[in-house]
């Protein structure tokens, strides 16, 4: 049954940015301060009160929409929003309706089982955000103006998605994006990065949409897979049984795992929208644009191709290396110092993000920096010491910070290499291990794993692996 | 000197030579309120002792050579501007217990200079008026005649400067409101260009239009008090950033030779045939003074009211939705939910002419009707503002009445809404341009009525309406008349 119907989602997806202070006002953006203490009288809505643009939003907002390849609007319009909740101070939002600051741009997903897909984007424009309702023991209600005024970009998509799983993409590499800007901390569970899903249902083959539900409160990647799911489910079996879906808000409930019905407050806002005749319209110079374009960061998917294309990585490797800033950051040192990128790949890979996740901390706060670890893969590719013992070295360094070359030869732990030391532990070996040496030489080829391993414990690892094999097979063919 | 003769200019002087000071000037003042306002009804809140301590303070400064250009000239303020710890309460219910806790740039402006702040001046409801009758403390009488309105909405800022109670005040003008209260009461008022003076901590009524300026016995006064107010504002992001001219120094170059248009669609049937003849005679003066009149055409002034009542009112319904009683004002909660609280605060709090401006303006702004009349409105705003533009690339400024008749009397209008709405034709073109434009007294009718004369400059151009305002007055002695306050109000009329 459900495989008759196609799913259609289209985004809007709140970024909180991470400015220091409010849109249009002076006060503090930071999170999570007692109620009310960071406010003033514009975030008030006192009366008299007037907003003043903060021009890190506008950069912020170019900066987003160069990123995910929006037209930026030479001149863009405030709009009021108006309608009355009390947390929202002065009976309206300022936000921007007609002429917001990017339009038409689109974001390339990718994935597995994913097909790859370009989801355009309608538009992004600024916006402030409300306060907070707390609702205290004795059934009141109380107003913190806290959040009041703090910057929002809202994204709007194109109803390009087709299933929860490309929803989810776009939205992954939307928040990539945003935090890889440093526009947004990303945080979903404080509500840095939420979105509302736009979703419908339609027969295969059917031009227009079907009716849509608009789900809010989706605040993690988890959240808004079930509630997609959950969502797509209920519209098909309504229709099914003979039923209409209607265009409404639904509210997601995680604990239940389902939406809900938002009816009582939803009775057809009329919001009147009409340009805000306190901010004066906002026009961006090319010049700005280009400036802040020249500073863009490369981004992810930029970054991945190149980490294909120039440094010969496996998609795999590239796609996580650039999957966060920092963690490409340190990769990209790292490689600058040790020009061999899939060595480099495979230790930052394995060992660096084995042990930041074992110790709990981030990629920035690393002990073995990349020119700590550049010194040990220098000593690996010259032969001084062996992968194996180059990952002793890595938690040396790890706990001690010294340099790879102090803590080689503090220990003495410089590769033998020299062939009349080897020989007379390979004597000891094949003296040992006569049996073996017999099933070896009877055609048991498997066996030289055993006698190398044994060479490297009676060396206590020291011994280089290459040569051991070289010289084992010269001595057991004999 | 008596209170209703001082001036700023003249008080500057007397402090200079140290003739009075500041505390002997400001509890004149006081005096002159407590005598007089029992009638006239021109504050709303006194700030007796806190002046008395601004004018021993301002004083010392005067004493110590450290005086800006309005220290320790008692001034009243309009009751919508913010003063901080001072009560403020836009003429409405729902502000009644309104006690901000900042101050707006103006105020602060004239802080800093040591003006003795007097008390807050009655107003119509949120500046929506045009006789002081909507004002949830019952109206101001004019000084002539108490049986007349003061005219609004600033009526309260007209009446204590013709009265004698201050020596000026700041009001503010969105359709007329600091212009046509000033022509009722016989006195100066002066509409700056939009964005000349911050609107910061101004209560706003229509964002768009709303200016803040000043109202003063002489038109030297006007200049000294534009000067201190006037400027770029960072708070306020229509507050243009151009330079503030000494107005004062420019006062005395004279009309000769400059232009004055005459746009004929303000000299119309329904013009009072008093008011006509007082504005006529204005006109020969001018020619007598060297400047050369010139018939011009605003073609567009037939739409200004209807143009007017569909921004305004749209502004406004979206300006006044924080009254909601949740953070600030008047609440009034019988149980019942969140709406019930809103409808009966909102419902309490606003008087009859707020609400029919509210219900006005969500109309105008509605799904299916914003194109029709919001969009259409601004688009006809564009053609008068054109008109002015195209007047001005002729003429220097324009000379018209201020208000088609003089002060009417109370509750003569307050029936036929659009009767009262049409009594501010003349100014409200100017707040819909942009531009700037005052007040003058010229005349009187034979009822003993004062009749104003309006000038209209160039966006920026106060410095050129003050000097021919300036010019007139040194002609004329319309503005040496005092009102003498010796009538009755009618019995049958209160």
């Amino acid at each position: 049954m459900k495989t008759r119907y196609e799913t259609v989602i289209g985004l809007e997806v709140h970024v909180q940015l991470t400015t220091a202070s409010k849109i249009f006002c002076g006060c503090s953006t930071a999170f999570g301060q007692s109620p009310n203490s960071q406010t003033c009288p514009v975030c008030l809505g006192l009366p008299g009160a007037l907003p003043v643009l903060n021009q890190e939003v506008v950069n912020a907002a170019i900066k987003t929409g160069l990123a995910t390849n929006c037209r930026i609007a030479p001149y863009s319009i405030f709009a009021r929003k108006n309608y009355f909740y009390p947390d929202l101070p002065k009976g309206y939002q300022i936000s921007q309706f007609e002429l917001p600051i990017c339009e038409q741009g689109w974001l390339d997903i990718s994935g597995e089982e994913l097909a790859d897909k370009r989801v355009g984007i309608t538009r992004i424009h600024m916006e402030e955000d409300a306060g907070k309702l707390l609702h205290d023991s004795a059934g009141g209600s109380l107003v913190d103006l806290n959040r009041a005024c703090t910057p929002l970009l809202e994204v709007v998509s194109e109803p390009d998605m087709r299933s929860a799983a490309e929803a989810i993409a776009y939205l992954k590499q939307l928040h990539q994006i945003v935090v890889y800007l440093g526009v947004c901390d990303g945080n979903m569970e404080e509500g840095s990065f939420r979105c509302d899903a736009n979703v419908s249902v339609r027969p295969f083959g059917q031009t227009e949409f079907g009716i849509r539900a608009e789900v809010k409160n989706l605040n993690s990647f988890r959240f808004i897979k079930q509630a997609i799911d959950y969502e797509v489910e209920r519209q098909i079996e309504l229709i099914e049984e003979g039923g209409k879906v209607v265009q409404e808000t639904r509210l997601f409930d995680p604990d239940a795992g389902v939406t809900r019905s938002m009816r009582g407050k939803e009775q057809a806002h009329d919001y009147r929208y009409f340009p805000d005749p306190d901010l004066l319209p906002l026009e961006v110079s090319d010049a700005w644009i280009a400036e802040i374009r020249a500073a863009l960061p490369e981004l992810p998917t930029q970054k991945r191709q190149r980490y294909e294309e120039e440094l010969g990585l496996p998609a795999y490797d590239a796609s996580v290396l650039s999957a966060e800033r920092p963690l490409a950051e340190y990769f990209e040192a790292l490689v600058a110092r040790h020009n061999n990128p899939k060595l480099c790949s495979n230790w930052v890979m394995g060992e660096v993000l084995g042990a930041i996740k074992e110790n709990d901390v981030t990629i920035s706060a690393c002990p073995v920096t990349p020119e700590l670890l550049a010194g040990i893969l220098q000593r690996i590719e010259d032969n001084t010491i062996s992968g194996k013992i180059a990952k002793t070295v890595f938690s040396d360094i790890w706990q001690t910070g010294k340099s790879a070359d102090e803590i080689i030869a503090e220990k003495g732990l410089k590769q033998v290499t020299d062939t009349g030391a080897l020989d007379a532990i390979i004597d000891e070996v094949i003296a040992a291990n006569p049996t073996e040496v017999a099933e070896y030489r009877g055609g048991k080829d498997k066996l030289m794993g055993f006698f190398v391993g044994q060479v490297m414990k009676a060396s206590k690892g020291k011994a280089n692996p290459g040569l051991v094999n070289k010289l084992l097979k010269e001595r057991l063919s004999a | 000197m008596s209170a209703s003769q001082l001036t700023i200019s003249g008080l500057r002087q007397e402090f200079q030579e140290q003739r009075t000071t500041s505390v002997a000037v400001t509890q004149q003042c006081l005096d002159r309120i407590s005598s007089t306002d029992t009638e006239l009804n021109a504050f709303v809140t006194r700030c007796d002792e806190e002046a008395l301590k601004t004018a021993a303070a301002a004083d010392t400064r005067l004493k110590e050579g450290a005086a800006a250009a309005l220290t320790g000239i008692p001034l009243g303020l309009k009751d919508i501007f913010n003063t901080r710890g001072v009560r403020t309460t836009c003429g409405s219910k729902i502000l009644d217990n309104y006690i901000p806790v900042y101050d707006a740039t103006v105020v602060e402006r004239l802080r800093e200079q040591g003006v003795v702040i007097v008390g807050k001046l009655n107003m119509d409801e949120f500046a929506m008026g045009s006789s002081n009758e909507t004002s949830a403390s019952g109206a101001a009488l004019n000084p002539w005649d108490p049986n007349r309105v003061p005219g609004g909405s600033s009526g309260g800022s007209a009446v204590a400067v013709a009265a004698g109670q201050v020596v000026a005040a700041l009001g503010t003008d969105t359709g007329g409101s600091i212009r046509q209260p000033a022509a009722h009461c016989g006195v100066v008022g002066l509409k700056p260009t939009y964005g000349r003076v911050s609107r910061y901590g101004v209560i706003a009524f229509a964002s768009s239009l709303d200016q803040v300026g000043p109202i003063t016995r002489n038109v030297e006064d006007c200049a000294l008090l534009l000067g201190a107010i006037a400027g770029y504002d960072h708070r306020d992001s229509t507050s243009v950033d151009c330079p503030v001219p000494d107005y004062q120094a420019s006062l005395r170059d004279g009309v000769a030779g400059k232009k004055i248009g005459l746009p004929r669609e303000y000299f119309i049937e329904g013009l009072d045939p008093e008011v006509k003849r007082a504005v006529d005679a204005a006109i020969e003066v001018y020619r007598g003074l060297g400047a050369d009149l010139v018939p011009v055409s605003l073609p567009h002034t037939d739409y200004s009211v209807a143009c007017y009542y569909l921004i305004a009112t749209a502004e406004a319904s979206s300006n006044l939705a924080r009254y909601d009683g949740v953070r600030f004002g008047v609440r009034h909660s019988s149980g019942g939910g969140l709406i019930d609280m809103y409808q009966q605060t909102r419902s309490a709090g606003f008087g009859a002419e707020v609400k029919r401006r509210i219900m006005l303006g969500t109309y105008a702004l509605s799904s299916g009707y914003y194109d029709a009349y919001y969009i259409k409105a601004q688009k006809v705003r564009t053609l008068i503002r054109q008109d002015f533009i195209k007047a001005f690339e002729q003429v220097d400024l324009l000379l018209t009445p201020v208000a088609p008749t003089a002060a009417f009397r109370i509750g003569e209008k307050t029936a036929d809404p659009l009767q009262m709405y049409l009594s501010d034709i003349f100014t409200i073109p100017v707040n819909l341009a942009g531009t700037c434009a005052m007040s003058i007294p010229c005349g009187f009718t034979e009822a003993g009525m004062p009749i104003g004369l309006q000038l209209i400059g160039k966006p920026f151009g106060e410095g050129d309406i003050l000097q021919a305002a300036w010019a007139f007055e040194q002609a004329t002695d319309w503005h040496q008349r005092q009102p003498t306050n010796n009538r009755k109000p009618d019995e049958n009329s209160l």
